[in-house]
């Protein structure tokens, strides 16, 4: 009798998906920052928004004229910098969901609607979408800033405006590949209209696309707020947004450097927490994705 | 279902898919329908439930009756009604004809909900019903699975339970078990035979396999280049094939012992149908062309009783 050694090939790449760690630090670092915001209030230690000009540009706890009064140190005008980081999270963080989840929700019945009908239908939307995907979404900020002023529901707007356009795109190609499938076939043949079609067959077979996609842009949608503020086309201040804080410090980089530095490392943190957090759900949900 | 004619002529772009065809199907009869590849066998059958691929195709003509209806003056809502209701098909790949994000239960449900307002538990029992007919094992324990927990088979079966839910007048399969293996192909036909059989609907078999013709179809219709080129009972048309399309096919067929040598291919490639010659479709691979053949298509001809052809070969000079 001869025994046969099949070589193990099929193994490695099986072990490898089961050794998938969950993100455990992007997650905890969004949750933190998710905490803080709502819990703001009772966690900063000052007023954000109390002036103090006899303690301006303190330092951080550690350097030579520092205090735990203000552990991070103060601003040009002597306004607590953990206290407004504290509280810029909530703008930085509403204005990510927000705008990812109306860009997303715009977006995604757009893709639907022309994958679905396609012929004159799709390619008219497929149109306005590529339109709008010309469109710089800061040049459009700016503009909405200029003209009808600075204030949160215009940065979300503005960018919301230039983001489903992404959304339609992915989408529809998306919808495209899922038409030609037979369960499609089999349910308009079983007499479903095509609102059924839609939200019964078509939606949830691109739900892991479109929850990948929208946790890869809050990041994103994150920095754009912050450079629209840095620019002063976004939140306008006294209200603390990061993008804001940083362009107040710019001026003294180098003698109060922690004006600047802090309110990016902020940025930095949850812009990196949710893109390790949205390619760690594209590997595993949709690893078509891996271009986006 | 006391008469179902159906002629269609569809345009795809300036192809003609289904080029005139006509056809009627009796309660609890089953037409087989055979053709190669591309001869417009699934056209056909999507052009019955109107739902050829938009833009490119186009029903121009013809008349689809259920049951004194005609289906092609209906409007879009009232076509959605008979889908399902009246006409309900069974398509080819069970791999994808179930929709992989919901359980078996809710896809079972979710017809029933729409045909009979079926809602929670009357829905849940009636589902589980709808399966055990479909001979699936534990039905209960079966709504809750997902589609990539079952066999093709089993999924097949699914479908079929689904497409019986209305359950219809008439039911298209359309290669239902080519992409199964034999013994459960075996299986799955009987199973729509005594479907068939309970609630008495109407079937057109739509398939490549003349075996599977000859055991469950009571007539055929052997189309070609969008048209049907011979039609008639099964016995007689096995018997005696009067196109010699039809007996090309035959021909093609291994049989058990006979002899090697005999088992012929049909010479050429099918038609382009963008650019067909003005006469018989079939002329140019015909072992028994004639002149006529090139210059006009041939008319359908009765040879005896419900048995009928084009071919000039059957029309007396």
């Amino acid at each position: 009798m001869s025994v046969v050694a099949l070589p193990e090939t099929a193994a490695p790449a099986l072990s490898e998906t089961r050794r998938r760690r969950p993100p455990i630090i992007p997650v905890a670092i969004i949750l933190v920052f998710v905490l803080v915001a709502v819990l703001a209030p009772w966690l900063s230690p000052s007023d954000p928004y109390e002036q103090s000009l006899r303690l301006r540009h303190r330092p951080p706890v550690w350097e030579e004229r520092g205090s735990w009064a203000h552990p991070l140190g103060t601003d040009r005008l002597g306004r607590d910098l953990l206290s407004r980081i504290v509280y810029g999270a909530r703008v930085s963080l509403a204005a990510g969901v927000v705008t990812v989840l109306l860009a997303s929700a715009v977006g995604a019945a757009v893709g639907l609607v022309a994958g679905y009908y396609g012929g004159r239908v799709d390619a008219t939307l497929m149109r306005v979408t590529d339109a709008t995907l010309s469109f710089p979404i800061i040049l459009l900020a700016l503009i909405l800033a200029v003209t009808v002023g600075p204030s949160f529901a215009n940065v979300v707007l503005a960018i919301a405006v230039i983001l489903w356009a992404r959304y339609a795109r992915v989408i529809r190609g998306q919808v495209l590949t899922i038409m030609q499938l037979d369960f499609i076939a089999q349910a308009r043949i079983a007499g479903a209209g095509a609102w059924r079609v839609i939200t019964r067959h078509l939606l949830p077979n691109t739900l892991n696309t479109l929850v990948v996609l929208v946790t890869l842009q809050i990041g994103y949608v994150i920095i754009v707020e912050a450079s629209l503020s840095f620019l002063g086309a976004g939140i306008p201040p006294p209200t603390p947004a990061w993008g804001g804080m940083i362009a107040e410090g710019r001026d003294v980089v180098t003698s109060a450097w922690w004006v600047s530095l802090f309110p990016g490392l902020a940025i930095l943190l949850v812009v990196l927490a949710f893109n390790l957090l949205g390619d760690w759900l594209r590997d595993t949900f949709d690893p078509r994705l891996r271009q986006l | 279902m006391r008469e179902l004619r159906t002629h269609l002529v569809t345009r795809w772009g300036t192809v003609r898919a289904v080029d005139g065809v006509s056809f009627a199907l009796g309660e609890a009869e089953t037409l087989g329908l055979v053709g190669e590849s591309g001869s417009g066998k699934s056209m056909t059958c999507l052009s019955i439930v109107r739902l050829v691929p938009r833009p490119a195709a186009r029903i121009v003509g013809g008349e689809v009756r259920v049951d004194g209806e005609d289906l092609l003056t209906k409007s879009e809502r009232e076509m959605q009604r008979v889908r399902g209701r009246k006409v309900a098909m069974i398509l080819q790949d069970p791999m994808s004809s179930l929709n992989p994000v919901f359980s078996v239960g809710m896809q079972i449900c979710e017809p029933l909900g729409l045909y009979h307002g079926l809602r929670g538990g009357a829905a849940v029992s009636r589902a589980a019903e709808l399966l055990r007919s479909v001979r699936i094992p534990s039905p209960e324990t079966r709504l809750r699975a997902f589609p990539h927990q079952l066999s093709g088979g089993m999924r097949q079966r699914v479908v079929g339970a689904m497409a019986i839910a209305g359950p219809p007048r008439l039911l298209i399969a359309d290669e239902p078990t080519t992409s199964l293996d034999l013994t459960i192909q075996a299986q799955y036909l009987a199973l729509l035979k005594d479907l068939q059989s309970q609630h008495r609907f109407a079937m057109i078999f739509v398939t490549h396999n003349l075996g599977i013709v000859a055991h469950t179809c009571d007539r055929v219709a052997v189309m070609y280049a969008g048209r049907i080129v011979e039609t008639g009972p099964v016995r007689r048309l096995f018997r005696t094939p009067a196109h010699p399309y039809t007996r090309a096919l035959l021909g093609s067929i291994p049989r058990f012992g006979a002899r090697r040598d005999t088992l012929t291919a049909i010479a050429g490639q099918p038609p382009d149908l963008a650019t067909l010659p003005p006469g018989c479709a079939f002329a140019p691979r015909c072992p028994d062309v004639m002149p006529r053949c090139r210059a006009e298509a041939p008319p359908e001809r009765a040879i005896d009783g419900e048995h009928t052809t084009r071919c000039w070969l059957h029309v007396p000079a």
